[in-house]
């Protein structure tokens, strides 16, 4: 278990205020003006040592991506560091609490990041339903700029810097960070195709360094306290402190830092006061957002908690939100309503995932009615792997993927839904 | 140049282009849906995928830049169960309306899933349905077939300029409509209906009108403005169904205007079909016989003899109509032009558009002197917008109105001209720093008052910066420059319209104030003013009807080829002009049509060079100063869809022209 003095987040349940001289006090802002000197080089070089990686949900390494930003920008082309707040995966509340408790902790990350890839202007795309967030946001950068601390000569460090937060519409495409770009420059929100990446043409056609409000936030405490130090916790490759959202049937459910690559089953019992009716009660986990595929309970008893290990069980780390599904739930169902929510938010711009990810949704509401032919449970594999891999963007994976855990844990429950019927017919 | 290699040929390809270039250049199909080569990349029908090696997911080709040492394949397993997949997608809610879809024979979707689908359907859900879209008089739609390969949405943006078309909503919901459902009002809306890869969008005026195998094709050339726009004309029987684009990248790339495409139904409607004389104030149809006789007993007393060809005429047609007049007739009185201007034929330069179509493209300093491309040549207009848009400046002496791109109007008055050679104006310093400027000028600058001014003054600002080859006419009529080019500009162009004898050919634009003893020969295709005020009206073909050549804008000859025949007694005109020489025994030098061409290009060797630009020769070039003129340049109107008597005689242009008015009113 962290130790308290390990903890980034100081004020991540809002125990305190989060304006700005009780974040002062937390150590915000200090010394800033002496990381930044020490050259965008050395920044990097640190967070890439530091092995931190993108708390988004794919996991680039954060130093490798801010690299790729071209070193000399042009004058006609400004480099932008753009801030994903769209977080929109359910099962997922941590830049939330970032941003109405410790949202110094993001600006000041905003202007050391933006100062290591040469940007000078940084703009926060928050989710639309994030209003109260994004006033207390919009309140301590105007915090900031009064006391100098960004804005003209930001902290004394010689850099211009401007903050600005634009409000999104509730789309959950616009977290993918391409159609971020799009839904900012006030187009459509659909992703754009790759190559190019937007560290060469983002914004505008111009570099841009897009990151996670978390990935973000954890900087300052990075270069202040060392790479060393951020990179003494969790294993190889899997660095750092990470706040978990833990939800579902647990007694407690709560956001949590923590150390990476913890076990599963000590987060839940620790923080979360444990799966309601105990472990032997656990039917699976989801751990990483509803866009990861689910883990049954043999997996969950000794799986770590980070990138690698659950890729390996053929999952992902995601954002980290862990969604508990205890034996009371019907896992079909569950899973069917997740599909519901993918096809309520494609984008509709490619043809797999606009077509497919219906399709999906009506295969398992009718499998989940008992509706469906024993056949047809193969045909949803067929169609999930269709879909994916032949999407523009990931989205495609996201919503195969919940299908796809399903399918490879849980077929027999599926089958019993289809069976069902065919007693029914001879009756 | 890169290296790749696909499905094991090893080939090179130019830095930039894309994996499915690189295939195509292999000799390897790869079937797309959204990819368009005149069109932005949008990568969204994902029908193009191939496997690239050290890629672990198929890659759109079309989207994916070539990289030295690629592997590419395009015949895998992976390949394969890619297309079917997304096949079956586009397929799951896509109705199964084929037989009676318009489409149908030359649907995208139709082929693609015939070659690359997986032959079977496990969709058992029920379709989507949505909802049919109003897009105006000429484009049809059929939603529940579209596959939202978008391409239609950058085409209104990227090329016709409108931000009208887009799409709304999410996911399978997603629907693509115009804005507000109106009308799109631009003159190449038209083209959607041919990106259109399935039968989402179609032809209204064609709709159900005959499938596309039973039609019968012929490549011609376009008549409705100057700019000699590469058509294919679709007949069934006699009828004209529709009218296509031919990819021509010089002259109109792969886009005609909605006149071109739909006026065709004109040709239909409100033909002459039969000879007829006017007796006691009344037509009476009579025989090609009494018709001739009619005309040469009224021609026995007459003193001067003028002849006016009207804008649909070809080349041939005019050289026919000039030797009957100078043999049969003794007159020079022939003429083309239906208005006050005038054109400098002291050389071919001056009377042409001498940048070339396709090199506006590259312009980056043009000048409008009162003209308005949009509607006088769509075309050109659009090639404008594509040089604006790659950063040209453009400015404007006259006001003509939306062109769909940002232009600075300068002022109306002519006098602009000596301010921008004299550096009085900071225009002046962009058009010397100009590395390719361009200055169009249009008819509503060449009345006979201010014609030569004009020429001289826009001729003079180019040679001073030494970038001559921007100067340029913008001709409204397909018959224009090969008239200049026969020499049909006479000196006295009132003396034409007031001889004794007047004979029109296709003559629709003027308005003639009869005299009492004036007599008039209407020859033409279509029933209009001037066959109601003739004493002998003569049907002819039409522009479809007949083999000739015309002359664009550029200088540029071009075949037209006959693609139906006209109705009941009807005549080439060439036809009807030797059969009064031979009625009074002149013979005019040729007894059919290729005969005719023989006699014409020997007299006018030019006319023999096909689909070739004139070159450009400064030798014999004159230049003068000419006195400044203070004069306001007021631009004519015109009326898009009404141009010309064919287009005047189709419904399809009629609900074009009732739409934009109604429109105009809603937004005023």
């Amino acid at each position: 278990m962290l130790k308290d003095e390990n903890r980034i987040f100081k004020n991540l349940y809002g125990d305190e205020s989060c304006d700005l001289s009780s974040a002062l006090k937390r150590g915000d802002w200090k010394d800033t003006n002496e990381i930044i000197a020490k050259g965008k080089a050395w920044i990097i070089e640190e967070i890439k040592k530091s092995e931190l990686r993108g708390r988004g949900g794919a996991g680039f390494p954060t130093g490798m991506k801010w690299s790729f930003a071209p070193k000399d920008p042009y004058p006609n082309r400004p480099h932008y560091l753009i801030i994903n707040a769209d977080e929109s995966e359910p099962g997922t509340c941590k830049d939330r609490d970032i941003l109405r408790y410790e949202p110094q902790k993001l600006i000041e990350g905003s202007l050391i990041s933006a100062y290591a890839i040469g940007a000078k202007v940084c703009y926060v795309y928050i989710r639309g339903e994030y209003v109260n967030e994004g006033k207390i946001l919009q309140e301590a950068i105007d915090e900031a700029y009064k006391k100098n601390l960004i804005g003209k000569n930001a902290s004394g460090t010689g850099w211009d810097f401007d903050m600005y937060i634009h409000f999104g519409a509730g789309a959950y495409i616009c977290g993918e960070e391409t159609a971020l770009l799009e839904s900012l420059e006030g187009n459509k929100g659909q992703p754009r195709l790759k190559p190019p990446f937007p560290a060469l043409v983002g914004l505008y056609g111009c570099p841009t360094i897009v990151n996670n409000v978390e990935t973000i936030a954890v900087v300052p405490s990075i270069l202040k306290r060392g790479a060393d130090w951020f990179a003494s916790f969790g294993r190889p490759k899997n660095r750092g402190t990470k706040i978990f959202c833990i939800s579902g049937n647990v007694v407690n459910p709560c956001n949590v830092e923590e150390e990476m690559s913890i076990p599963l089953r000590e987060l839940i019992e620790t923080h979360a006061g444990g799966v309601i009716g105990g472990w032997d009660n656990l039917q699976a986990v989801i751990p990483g957002g509803s866009s990861m595929p689910l883990l049954p309970k043999k997996v969950c008893d000794n799986i770590l908690m980070d990138f690698d290990s659950l890729i390996e069980a053929n999952s992902g780390m995601g954002t980290a939100g862990v969604v508990v599904i205890d034996k009371s739930q019907d896992i079909v169902s569950c899973i069917s309503r997740i599909s519901r929510f993918y096809k309520h938010e494609s984008c509709g711009q490619c043809t797999p995932c606009r077509e497919g990810s219906g399709w999906l949704w009506r295969m398992m509401e009718r499998i989940n009615r008992g509706e469906s032919e024993i056949h047809e449970i193969d045909m949803l594999l067929d169609v999930t792997k269709q879909i994916e891999g032949h999407t523009i963007c990931a989205f495609g994976e996201a919503a195969a993927w919940p299908i796809q855990g399903l399918l490879r844990h849980f077929r027999e429950q599926m089958e019993e839904k289809c069976s069902n019927l065919a007693n029914r017919k001879i009756a | 140049m890169i290296k790749v290699t696909v499905d094991n040929i090893e080939i090179e390809v130019e830095p930039g282009s894309t994996v499915l270039q690189a295939c195509e250049t292999a000799g390897k199909e790869i079937p797309r849906f959204c990819y368009h080569e005149k069109l932005s990349i949008a990568g969204n029908c994902r029908m193009c995928l191939v496997e690239i090696d050290k890629s672990a997911k198929p890659v759109a080709s079309c989207a994916m830049p070539v990289s030295n040492g690629q592997v590419i394949k395009t015949n895998t397993d992976m390949v394969k169960k890619a297309r079917e997949g997304v096949m079956e997608f586009l397929l799951i809610n896509h109705p199964l309306d084929c037989p009676i879809c318009d489409q149908g024979g030359e649907c995208d979707l139709q082929d693609q899933a015939f070659n690359y689908g997986g032959g079977r359907s496990r969709y058992q859900l029920n379709k989507r349905s949505v909802n049919q879209k109003y897009m105006g008089p000429l484009i049809k739609t059929h939603m529940n077939r579209c596959i939202h390969c978008t391409r239609c949405v950058r085409f209104s943006e990227e090329v016709a300029g409108i931000a009208e078309i887009g799409t709304v909503n999410r996911g399978e919901n997603m629907e693509i409509t115009t804005f507000l459902e109106k009308t799109v009002e631009s003159e190449m809306s038209g083209n959607v209906i041919d990106l259109c890869p399935v039968g989402a969008l179609t032809s209204k005026p064609y709709s159900y009108e005959a499938r596309p195998w039973e039609l019968n094709k012929i490549e011609t050339i376009d008549v409705m403005d100057a700019v000699g726009s590469n058509i294919r004309v679709d007949t069934k029987g006699w009828e004209v169904k529709r009218v296509l684009p031919r990819i021509n990248d010089d002259i109109n790339e792969e886009w005609i205007s909605d006149k071109t495409r739909y006026a065709c139904d004109g040709l239909l409607n409100n033909r002459i079909d039969t000879p007829y004389i006017k007796k006691n104030g009344k037509y009476h149809s009579v025989s090609w016989n009494e018709a001739i006789e009619f005309i040469n007993q009224n021609s026995k007393n007459k003193k001067d003899f003028g002849g006016l060809i009207g804008q649909l005429v070809d080349l041939e047609t005019g050289y026919a109509f000039k030797k009957l007049f100078n043999k049969l007739y003794n007159s020079q009185l022939v003429d083309f032009r239906q208005k006050d201007i005038l054109f400098d034929t002291s050389d071919e330069f001056n009377f042409t558009f001498n940048t070339s179509i396709n090199k506006i493209d590259q312009c980056d300093f043009i000048l409008l002197i009162g003209c308005n491309p949009r509607l006088e040549a769509t075309i050109v207009n659009y090639r404008i917008r594509k040089a604006v848009n790659s950063g040209c400046n453009v400015f404007s002496i006259g006001d003509p109105g939306d062109q769909n791109y940002y232009y600075k109007i300068l002022g109306n008055n002519i006098s602009l001209l000596d301010d921008l050679i004299n550096n009085k104006i900071s225009e002046s310093k962009l058009l010397k720093e100009a590395k390719n400027p361009a200055i169009i000028v249009g008819e509503s600058a060449l009345t006979s008052d201010i014609s030569s001014y004009v020429i001289s003054s826009v001729k003079n600002l180019l040679k001073k910066i030494n970038k001559l080859n921007g100067f340029n006419i913008l001709h409204q009529f397909a018959s224009n420059v090969g008239s200049l080019k026969l020499g049909l500009q006479s000196k006295n162009l009132k003396q034409v319209y007031n001889s004794d004898l007047l004979y029109l050919v296709n003559c629709d634009e003027v308005s003639i104030n009869k005299n009492d003893d004036q007599f008039i020969i209407y020859q033409g295709s279509h029933g209009g003013e001037n066959s109601t005020i003739a004493d002998v009206v003569l049907p002819s073909s039409a522009y479809t009807e007949k083999n000739g050549s015309f002359v664009n804008l550029e200088g540029r000859v071009q075949k037209s080829y006959k693609s139906s025949y006209p109705p009941g007694f009807a005549k080439d005109d060439w036809e009807i002009f030797s059969i009064i020489a031979d009625s009074n025994n002149i013979n005019l030098g040729f007894k059919n049509f290729n005969e005719l061409r023989k006699n014409m290009v020997s007299e006018y060797p030019s006319l023999g060079e096909y689909d070739k630009l004139p070159e450009l020769n400064y030798t014999n070039l004159t230049f003068d100063n000419k006195e400044k003129k203070d004069f306001k340049i007021v631009l004519n109107q015109i009326d898009y869809y009404q141009t010309n008597i064919i287009a005047r005689s189709s419904k399809t242009m009629h609900d074009c022209k009732k739409i934009k008015i109604a429109n105009k009113k809603v937004s005023a």
